[in-house]
């Protein structure tokens, strides 16, 4: 018998989805291997056909997005309940990712804002005899292993191909990985990065670029060039995506199995190689990083030490 | 009467220059605020900035870093590096709402035990001016739960 797998989307912009199609003929070799017996997205299953299902009797649930609404909060325990294996695909499920973002501000400062002051829908709303509910926002977003218990992990935003198909090789494999394994090569992005031989041995910074503000030589080392590229925290495995597209990698593979708090890294990382050791001109050089969280914690703020934001 | 705050602070002191200055506070008889706890490390360059959020997310008040003074240091520039690195951190400190008192370095050699009363002293009476540091946990003990 063919093992059962499960796709589900909680808060994420569909780009995993995406990843899954642009396997292209792999993902014809996938459903050849698999039974797909839930993906909202593709094929026309509902909730209560999952209800129905025995429990455990999913070998796979690959479910991507972060946690933001009671809803998806439910539908993460359904699927838990139902399924032998579950896997955090993608960077929101991991991380947080960058609807996590959102942990900078309030539920009740994102409804003023998008409906109003106070105009927010009720979650109860009756008319003629029947019930409308409504999931509601949490106050924060949350990834997906503070929701149910994960047993793998999938990173990238989206994951690549090349990760995906591998990843669901081994979970189709005799032998698993130990519980909580990033399915992903544990090394730097540097280690992969087709640039690595013009990193300079002493790497010094006097003065942060912002994309626009340059052209980026296509064949030296991003960072080399004063463009803030989180390759030397981020973990490897995308095929330097955003390299070969001349774009600094921004960390959405997150961090090594040896680092605990992504952003705290990367942090090290860039101010490490600063230029100078002067308190004024360090103040200089860094103000040419507008937006240290979103920079440092862009896919990750949700699975911070931190967190969220301080209430007020 | 309600019982005064008394702040935590988690204090990372460089083996070579500040922990031999609180050492020597000690073996001098100086007397100061018991609120911070000492956690030696070889070089203030040693400081991973994840110290320093870990203990903010479990329970620190207050982060003060300790190393030696500009030039000074045992390995060269382990003290620039965390220079640099303290002056980043504090302002992503500041964007996820947390004061940027409650995150301090001061470059205090072997021979400035004084110095460490002091620091400590100021760093205590800061902290019990912004009162204790709200943290993520205190409002998400209930995991996901409506506001």
């Amino acid at each position: 018998m063919k093992p059962k797998v499960a796709f589900y989307w909680c808060a994420s912009c569909g780009g995993c989805e995406e990843a899954v199609v642009d396997l292209d003929e792999e993902l014809l070799h996938v459903v050849q291997a698999v039974d797909i017996v839930f993906w909202p997205v593709a094929l026309d299953f509902k909730e209560k056909d999952v209800e129905a299902m025995d429990d455990g009797s999913i070998d796979i649930a690959f479910l991507n997005g972060a946690v933001r609404t009671t809803e998806q909060r439910r539908m993460a325990i359904l699927m838990r309940k139902k399924s032998r294996l579950v896997v955090a695909f993608g960077s929101c499920a991991q991380l947080g990712g960058i609807p996590g973002l959102a942990n900078l501000t309030t539920r009740k400062a994102i409804l003023d804002e998008v409906y109003g002051p106070g105009a927010a829908p009720a979650a109860e709303f009756r008319d003629d005899g029947h019930t409308l509910t409504l999931p509601t926002l949490f106050d924060s977003v949350f990834a997906l292993e503070r929701a149910i218990p994960v047993d793998y992990y999938i990173p990238g935003c989206p994951p690549s191909q090349k990760i995906i198909a591998g990843a669901i090789a081994t979970l189709l494999g005799e032998t698993l990985p130990a519980p909580g394994t990033v399915l992903a090569p544990d090394r730097a992005m540097c280690d992969e990065c087709p640039r690595r031989d013009t990193h300079p041995e002493e790497l010094q910074i006097d003065r942060f670029r912002r994309i626009p503000e340059q052209v980026i030589d296509e064949h030296t080392c991003i960072l080399a060039q004063g463009v803030a590229c989180l390759g030397p925290a981020t973990r490897s495995g995308c095929g330097s995506r955003c390299i070969n597209g001349n774009m600094p990698c921004t960390g959405c593979f997150g961090p090594t199995s040896k680092v605990r708090d992504y952003g705290a890294k990367a942090l090290c990382s860039i101010a490490s190689i600063l230029g100078t050791s002067d308190p004024g001109e360090i103040d200089r050089v860094l103000d040419g990083i507008a937006d240290p969280v979103g920079l440092f914690y862009r896919y990750s703020l949700p699975s911070s030490f931190l967190e969220r934001k301080r209430p007020e | 009467m309600p019982e005064e705050f008394e702040p935590r602070i988690v204090a990372f002191f460089c083996n070579w220059c500040t922990y031999l200055a609180a050492d020597l506070a000690g073996t001098s008889r100086i007397k100061y605020a018991p609120n911070a706890e000492v956690v030696r490390v070889m070089c203030s360059g040693r400081i991973d900035v994840q110290f320093i959020l870990k203990a903010f997310a479990k329970g620190a008040d207050g982060v003060l870093i300790g190393g030696c003074h500009p030039g000074d240091c045992h390995y060269q520039e382990g003290n620039y590096k965390a220079l640099r690195r303290f002056r980043l951190v504090k302002r992503l400190v500041k964007q996820m709402g947390i004061e940027e008192e409650r995150l301090r370095l001061e470059w205090i050699s072997a021979a400035e035990g004084d110095r460490v009363r002091v620091v400590i002293n100021e760093m205590v009476e800061q902290l019990k001016r912004l009162g204790p540091l709200r943290r993520a946990a205190d409002d998400q003990a209930h995991l996901m739960e409506v506001a």
